[in-house]
């Protein structure tokens, strides 16, 4: 846990860096020269009005959307075009603003799911289900279950995930992430529509997450008491620009936000 | 009143007394349906996994049986050809994924579509221009499978069956519990369903899309490749096997375009229920009833239960 007098910044090295990237849609700039970097183990709260550019910003990090302009290095490795599977190959993994669940499958096998890449057995034995396939299925179990008691969602692990109600989705959506056991994990909005106590457990397992398995988290999120609660340091967006980028603290007080939360003219 | 009894009364007394040939006519139309359910089953493997209604799946029944036939005819021996058959399958779903789905990628579900017409003609263009147009002969002998029939004395008279079919629904019913098996317990199983449930979802984890789609279309291939062997059997190989294949249509109708145990069940039901229709009903209407009664009942499924037997429940959420 953080010492309640603010959050120590986490001093690790750069883990992802974004420099000068551009993105727009036709005419519209979703994005637009922005930079800024997350260090390893930190949690990095994206922050801004609707319309920000925020999601489009965890997009373009794990290679749904491709940027115009700009650099974008990840593990001291710059990187050209790249796809999402070869973005979650590389360690990124990532949670749904709208939760994308694969909601036909239960909440364990959508969390088994996320243990894919991990698994090599080839396709023969798939078929026969059988020797390395087998013992493969048995080991990936065994660290699924560790996740499944780590958010507390034992009972509900043989249930299809669409009958789920939404707060325990978005726990199973994170535990679909988590399975990968990333380098970086973006959660997109992992709070909304939640109720103070579903919010609260959220913000415990982000936290945990953190601490115990050391992923690095960046993350989106409209609730500003978790967000200061929560995170090391902030980037805030604004209309595709970047506004500001600090510490809680520093960005609370920074007079460009409180421009950009309040809508005063510019 | 005479034309009521004959409709409602008639067919069931007739098939009260003559139980022999009532099983008999159920046994053809199990065997008939189980054939539409296997192309069915190409079908709904190649939907649920890339959303496309595969148009092309008919001829890839043929084609894949020309293929087989095809080797063997230029003296390669049956099983090797069997091997070689799979092989082009294989080829088929890359190239498939590479020239059409690739390119087409996000493009509205009315455009993979076209393409699926677009392939259907290839391969009729295609298989004609190296196979030839004639009809040919299934090596059913080459590849051992049964032939003749086995007869009972049962039910107050005489039910005969075709080994070949109980070979086809033994085959088939093996390959069904194979593919269930492994697409409910196994990773690249998990990874087709979580394809067919959300794309972003499962990208986001690691799948490649590229990689599955090969995999279904090569799953179906194979299907269609069974499906292939056994209808040829029955009667023969040739490009007609494609309309035929169309029947597959109201299969899905009836059992839902995204559920395995659907396909099966519609195939039966429609495979059975085009026979009995047929056999008891055909003669007061002149017969000729198997051409347009699986889109009927297709139809009257549409009215009141659009989803199909085993589809999911349509909700529309505001």
């Amino acid at each position: 846990m953080r010492a309640p007098g603010g959050p120590e910044v986490a001093v690790g090295d750069v883990l992802l860096a974004v420099e000068n990237v551009s993105l727009s849609f036709g005419g519209v700039k979703a994005v637009s020269d922005v930079s800024f970097d997350i260090r390893k183990g930190e949690i990095r709260a994206i922050i801004g009005p609707n319309g920000a550019g925020k999601t489009s910003m965890l997009n373009i990090i794990n290679g749904f959307y491709q940027p115009q302009q700009g650099r974008i290095t990840f593990k001291g490795e710059a990187r050209a075009k790249m796809r999402p599977h070869e973005a979650a190959t590389g360690g990124i993994a990532r949670t749904f603003q709208n939760v994308a669940l694969f909601r036909g499958m239960t909440a364990l096998d959508n969390i088994m799911a996320g243990r894919t890449l991990k698994m090599h057995s080839n396709f023969f034995w798939q078929l026969l289900r059988y020797g390395p396939a087998m013992r493969e299925e048995v080991e990936h179990r065994h660290r699924v279950e560790e996740i499944i008691d780590f958010l507390k969602i034992q009972e509900i692990r043989r249930v299809p995930v669409g009958r789920l109600p939404y707060g325990l989705q978005k726990r199973v959506e994170l535990g679909r992430a988590l399975a990968m056991e990333p380098e970086l994990l973006l959660l997109d909005e992992p709070m909304a529509g939640m109720n103070l106590e579903e919010k609260e457990d959220m913000s415990r397992f982000v936290l945990d997450a953190n601490d115990y398995y050391g992923t690095t988290i960046a993350l989106i999120e409209h609730d500003m008491g978790v967000v200061m609660d929560l995170s090391d340091r902030v980037v805030v967006l604004d209309h595709g620009i970047k506004i500001a980028d600090g510490t809680p603290e520093e960005v609370k007080g920074n007079q460009a936000v409180i421009d950009a939360y309040l809508g005063v003219a510019h | 009143m005479g034309a009521l009894y004959n409709i409602l009364i008639d067919p069931f007394v007739q098939m009260g007394t003559a139980p022999d040939l009532f099983v008999q006519t159920l046994w053809e139309g199990l065997v008939g349906g189980m054939l539409y359910a296997l192309i069915a089953l190409g079908f709904v493997l190649i939907f649920k996994a890339s959303g496309v209604f595969n148009f092309a799946q008919g001829i890839m029944v043929v084609f894949a049986a020309l293929t087989l036939v095809g080797f063997h005819s230029v003296g390669v021996p049956a099983f090797l050809a069997l091997a070689l058959a799979i092989a082009v399958m294989f080829v088929l779903a890359w190239v498939v994924e590479r020239a059409v789905l690739r390119p087409l990628v996000n493009q509205p579900d009315i455009i993979l579509f076209m393409a699926t017409f677009g392939i259907t003609y290839f391969l009729i263009g295609f298989g004609e221009f190296v196979f030839g147009g004639d009809p040919k002969v299934m090596i059913t002998d080459d590849l051992y499978l049964p032939k003749g029939s086995i007869t009972y004395k049962a039910f107050g008279g005489i039910v005969s069956l075709q080994k070949l079919d109980i070979a086809a629904a033994t085959i088939a019913s093996i390959m069904v519990a194979g593919l269930a098996v492994f697409f409910s317990k196994t990773r690249i199983g998990r990874a087709l369903r979580a394809v067919a449930d959300s794309h972003s979802a499962a990208l986001s984890v690691g799948i490649s899309l590229e990689q599955i789609w090969v995999i279904v279309w090569f799953a179906a291939g194979l299907v269609a490749l069974v499906t292939g062997i056994f209808w040829g059997a029955r009667s023969d190989v040739s490009f007609a096997l494609d309309v035929i294949a169309l029947k597959a249509l109201p299969v899905l109708i009836l059992g839902g375009f995204t559920s395995i145990p659907g396909a099966i069940v519609g195939g039966l039901i429609i495979g059975v229920g085009e026979k009995l229709w047929e056999f008891y009903w055909g003669p007061l209407i002149g017969g000729g009833t198997d051409a347009w009664f699986a889109y009927v009942i297709a139809l009257v499924f549409l009215l009141f239960r659009p989803q199909g037997l085993f589809g999911e429940k349509i909700i529309e959420r505001v």
